[in-house]
């Protein structure tokens, strides 16, 4: 049920897409993410906005398909 | 989600100033998120009651719809959905859940 890096990546900047997104494979198992997302779409956003943002990219995976992906989100970088 | 389930949830979060629903308890998390936000809490040194999803299907699934957030833990103060361990993480760096504390008046542990 693990997700490849790249498959989370698009998902997000198809939602998006003018997102940074920088994946790191915490684990190497595929399983256990660390996603950096920077998008000038967040600018004023409260950051549970930001995150909700981001787990709709990723269309209800998360918590599924996608056990765990640590999430920090940004206006700018 | 029922909404019995719905209710039970609501009145949890509104009894306790702090509430965080986690997979497992203080003393023994069943995960590393939950682990985090536990330890978080811990030295901010507000008094809290967690909830163990684990034990509890029902809550576990309707947590999530009930803050439309996919994860477990997840942080309520006085009643307002806070966030998930990241954010929890980002807040306590930045002195925001220190001064969120205090602006909400929560009792000290």
């Amino acid at each position: 049920m693990a997700m490849a890096a790249h498959e989370i990546e698009m998902l997000i900047r198809v939602a998006i897409p003018d997102a940074v997104v920088e994946i790191t494979d915490l684990a190497g198992d595929g399983d256990h993410y660390a996603a950096r997302v920077v998008s000038e779409s967040f600018a004023g956003m409260p950051r549970i906005k930001q995150h909700q943002a981001v787990y709709a990219a990723l269309g209800g995976r998360m918590g599924g398909a996608l056990h765990a992906l640590q999430l920090t989100t940004s206006a700018s970088a | 989600m029922s909404n019995e389930t719905m209710t039970r949830i609501a009145q949890i979060v509104s009894t306790n100033d702090v509430t965080l629903f986690m997979k497992g308890t203080a003393l023994f998390p069943q995960c590393g998120f939950s682990s985090k936000a536990v330890a978080i809490l811990d030295h901010l040194g507000v008094a809290y009651e967690t909830v163990d999803v684990l034990q509890d299907p029902e809550v576990r699934q309707g947590i999530k719809a009930f803050s439309d957030w996919p994860t477990i833990p997840q942080l309520y103060v006085k009643g307002e959905f806070i966030g998930g361990s990241d954010i929890m993480m980002e807040m306590y760096e930045a002195g925001e859940l220190a001064e969120l504390m205090e602006e909400k008046d929560v009792a000290r542990g």
